[in-house]
């Protein structure tokens, strides 16, 4: 699997706006050009519950999906996420985490416990951990919703993507009108995170 | 030409596009929908949502028949619905070119079961093509089209969910200008009447016209051999050929065979010739490894690969190597196992959610549910428990006429179908009921909108699938016409009337049927209502809105309910289900 071929996995909770990050990325690695494979979930899997999107790119690409241990760069919008899906980095790959909690189902209903040492037990993992809070970021600019654009930022910057590509141009494209200029912020504040 | 990013399902409807298609048309179904969706903005050709797959099949062949080129799509288990006519129809034969889309959903992401929908090409003799990426699904729809026209038989696309919801870079012509194709009809008897004599006739072109197909010159091109090693060859297909590649790179032959159906058995002696040990790697079942046993070639597949659940390079690599193959990357992960205790996020339904009262009732009121097909399936998670068999679309009307040859303890048996699937297959256990005399209660959740695959409209809607404005059928009436006695329809968040209502259905001998209206929450123009708040001094902690299961409220530090303003849909159910009278209005509305 050594063809150069890098591997990015965003996991988070239905609804956090995952797609249009993958979506984004996946645009400016394509200009970047690079050849680039991406796997959604639709349907059922988005109900709230638990969403993962993954992204493969270099010089040739085949598998858009790749299995536990073989990720780069995991990037989860939620912390339970984080360690949900931990296992799919390979030794010494990178999670970037959002400290954003959202409690699941269970969670809600007393049936099971959120997770308080989420942190501290992946610290204890042979990978590096960035954790920001982009929820807290996008309050800042004025639109939660942007949060999705901030964590791009950043990944694109832990990424080594950033000199690549015009990456503002690549996000202006990707948004409607109204929303560039926040989502340019957004942008710029992921990448100063890291 | 100009490179762009397409998903498997875009770059489907784009290649229809391109072969100048008729009519696209379809019933929705993960992982399929977006193709019909993404073809009707394209303008050009017709597209529809029909009621149900096999009605998809029936006018798609009718527009085939007139010389129109047609597609129609659905998921995999949509082919079961659709599987009378297309048996027949392969016999038939064509006119314009019929290409049929089957996404398959290996692992389950979104289905009640994973099929392995390779097995209906052999079955129903349909030739099948098999893409890996966006740039073969514009291809092989296009050669699809053109193979169907040439050899007088429907053609299949097998796609699976990681085809279809995977993007991939792609060449198309932005300027492309969309030109129908037409043929000629003329009227045939012989070929489209299916008498028994017409059909025996029909039966021996149809194994002719196969036997031609795998020796055209286009259809073998999609077969390919890559050989670069001696030893060992692989023979691979559809997602998979993906996995064996980035498992393996050019380390080993491999044959990728894009025509699933039939096997071009040329290709498969000559690979056999070149390599002296064949592996096969296919997601799900045997099929590939069987047809080549069949052959005469010896080959080992399942011995090491997984028969169920999906496949992914690592699965692939770790597989063969208990073969002795060497992948290209040594697997060094970051942990062995996933983390320990890590509590589950399973789908829910949203907040808000008008199907939500209606289980939270039925397991109150001791009712015995057959679900269905939907959104509503979620109905049977905790903490709403409210569904006791679900299977199949339409199941819930007639699994339920089932179980009231026996009733568990006597009770009660309730049918829960939503709209679509009401109008889908629901409708014929409703009527199966009056005429056998055997009383369940059909329940319509009528949201007015598929709403699981992402909000199709369906007869219900009073809408098109292009917005134009139709007949909107109503349960109410269907249920008059077939002959139940009353049909009562309660709105889902008067929580009183429909406890009144079920309990009314669970006493009377009449036949009786509810609807249970209100729009899906997610629809453009739904209100968000008031959202409430918790008032610490009345509650008295029962936790009875948690067992809502609604995401807006959970379990606060202190062991009060808390009620997540942004969530919250303003429902009002919650504040129903509270004795205590602790969950009350705002004063302010708060912003959508």
């Amino acid at each position: 699997m050594d063809q150069g071929v890098k591997r990015i996995m965003l996991a988070g909770v239905g609804g956090q706006g995952i797609l249009l990050a993958s979506r984004i990325l996946t645009s400016g690695l394509l200009k970047a050009g690079f050849d680039v494979k991406s796997s959604e979930v639709h349907g059922m899997a988005q109900r709230g519950g638990s969403v993962v999107t993954q992204l493969s790119y270099g010089k040739k690409v085949y598998s858009p999906i790749s299995g536990a241990g073989a990720v780069d760069l995991l990037v989860t919008l939620e912390k339970l996420e984080a360690l949900r899906y931990v296992h799919f980095l390979k030794k010494n790959g990178s999670l970037l985490m959002n400290a954003k909690e959202i409690p699941s189902l269970p969670v809600l209903i007393g049936a099971a416990e959120y997770p308080a040492d989420i942190e501290e037990r992946l610290s204890s993992y042979p990978i590096s951990l960035y954790t920001i809070d982009a929820d807290r970021e996008a309050e800042k600019l004025g639109n939660l919703k942007v949060m999705n654009v901030v964590l791009l930022g950043a990944m694109v910057k832990l990424a080594g993507l950033s000199e690549l590509v015009d990456w503002p141009s690549v996000v202006a494209e990707s948004v409607k009108p109204a929303y560039r200029e926040i989502n340019l912020k957004a942008f710029t504040a992921g990448q100063n995170l890291v | 030409m100009e490179k762009v990013i397409l998903s498997g399902n875009e770059a489907i409807a784009q290649g229809a596009f391109q072969a100048g298609v008729g009519l696209g048309i379809g019933y929705p179904g993960t992982p399929s929908t977006e193709i019909i969706e993404v073809l009707e903005k394209k303008k050009g050709p017709e597209c529809a949502w029909s009621i149900n797959e096999k009605v998809a099949l029936e006018q798609a062949y009718g527009a085939c028949v007139t010389g129109l080129r047609s597609l129609v799509t659905m998921k995999h288990v949509g082919v079961n619905v659709a599987a009378d006519p297309l048996f027949t129809f392969a016999y038939m034969g064509v006119n314009g070119g019929l290409v049929i889309v089957t996404a398959d959903d290996p692992g389950m992401h979104s289905s009640q079961n994973e099929q392995d929908n390779r097995w209906y090409a052999l079955h129903a003799k349909v030739p099948m093509l098999e893409p890996s990426d966006s740039q073969e699904c514009i291809d092989f729809t296009a050669l699809a089209f053109e193979l169907s026209e040439r050899y007088d038989v429907p053609v299949f696309l097998r796609m699976v969910t990681r085809v279809c919801h995977s993007r991939s870079v792609v060449e198309i012509d932005p300027e492309q200008k969309y030109v129908r194709q037409v043929r000629d009809y003329e009227r045939n008897v012989p070929k489209f009447v299916t008498l028994p004599a017409h059909a025996r006739a029909r039966r021996v072109i149809l194994e002719e016209n196969l036997n031609k197909l795998t020796k055209d010159q286009a259809a073998k091109g999609i077969n390919r051999m890559e050989i670069t090693d001696r030893d060992i060859g692989i023979i691979t297909s559809g997602a998979a050929y993906n996995y064996v590649k980035e498992a393996f790179g050019d380390r080993y032959s491999v044959l990728k065979l894009g025509l699933v159906y039939p096997i071009d058995q040329e290709i498969v002696y000559e690979f056999a010739r070149q390599v002296k040990k064949i592996y096969v790697v296919e997601e799900l079942d045997p099929y590939l490894e069987f047809n080549i046993r069949a052959l005469g070639v010896e080959c080992e597949g399942k011995k090491y690969i997984c028969p169920f659940y999906e496949l992914n390079p690592q699965i692939v690599a770790a597989s063969l190597s208990k073969a002795g193959l060497e992948p290209l990357e040594e697997l060094d992960p970051a942990a062995e196992e996933p983390a320990a205790n890590v509590p589950v996020r399973p789908p829910i339904l949203c907040a808000g959610c008008p199907h939500r009262s209606f289980f939270y009732l039925a397991k109150r009121e001791k009712v015995t549910v057959v679900g269905d097909i939907g959104c509503y399936t979620l109905g049977a998670a905790p903490p709403l428990d409210g569904i006791d068999v679900s299977a199949c679309m339409g199941g819930g009307y007639a699994i339920a006429l089932g179980l009231t040859l026996n009733p568990p303890e006597g009770k009660k048996i309730f049918g829960v179908v939503g709209d679509s699937t009401f109008y889908h297959s629901g409708i014929t256990g409703a009527i199966d009921s009056i005429f056998n005399k055997r009383h369940f209660v059909p329940v319509v959740l009528d949201n007015r909108i598929t709403a699981m695959t992402g909000h199709q409209p369906n007869p219900g809607s009073g809408q098109t699938l292009s917005g134009e404005e139709t007949f909107m059928q109503e349960p109410r009436r269907i249920f008059k016409a077939v002959g139940y006695d009353r049909v009562m329809e309660v709105n889902a968040y008067d929580l009183q009337k429909l406890r009144d209502a079920i309990r009314e259905a669970k006493e009377t001998e009449e036949r009786v049927a509810i609807v249970i209206k209100s729009p899906c929450r997610l629809l453009k123009g739904v209100e968000k209502g008031t959202v409430p708040e918790i008032d610490k001094e009345a509650c008295q902690q029962c936790k009875a809105c948690l067992r809502l299961g609604c995401p807006a409220i959970s379990l606060g530090s202190e062991g009060y309910p808390v009620i997540d303003s942004l969530g919250c849909a303003g429902c009002g159910v919650c504040k129903q289900v509270c004795k205590h009278d602790a969950i009350k209005e705002k004063e302010q509305e708060v912003e959508k």
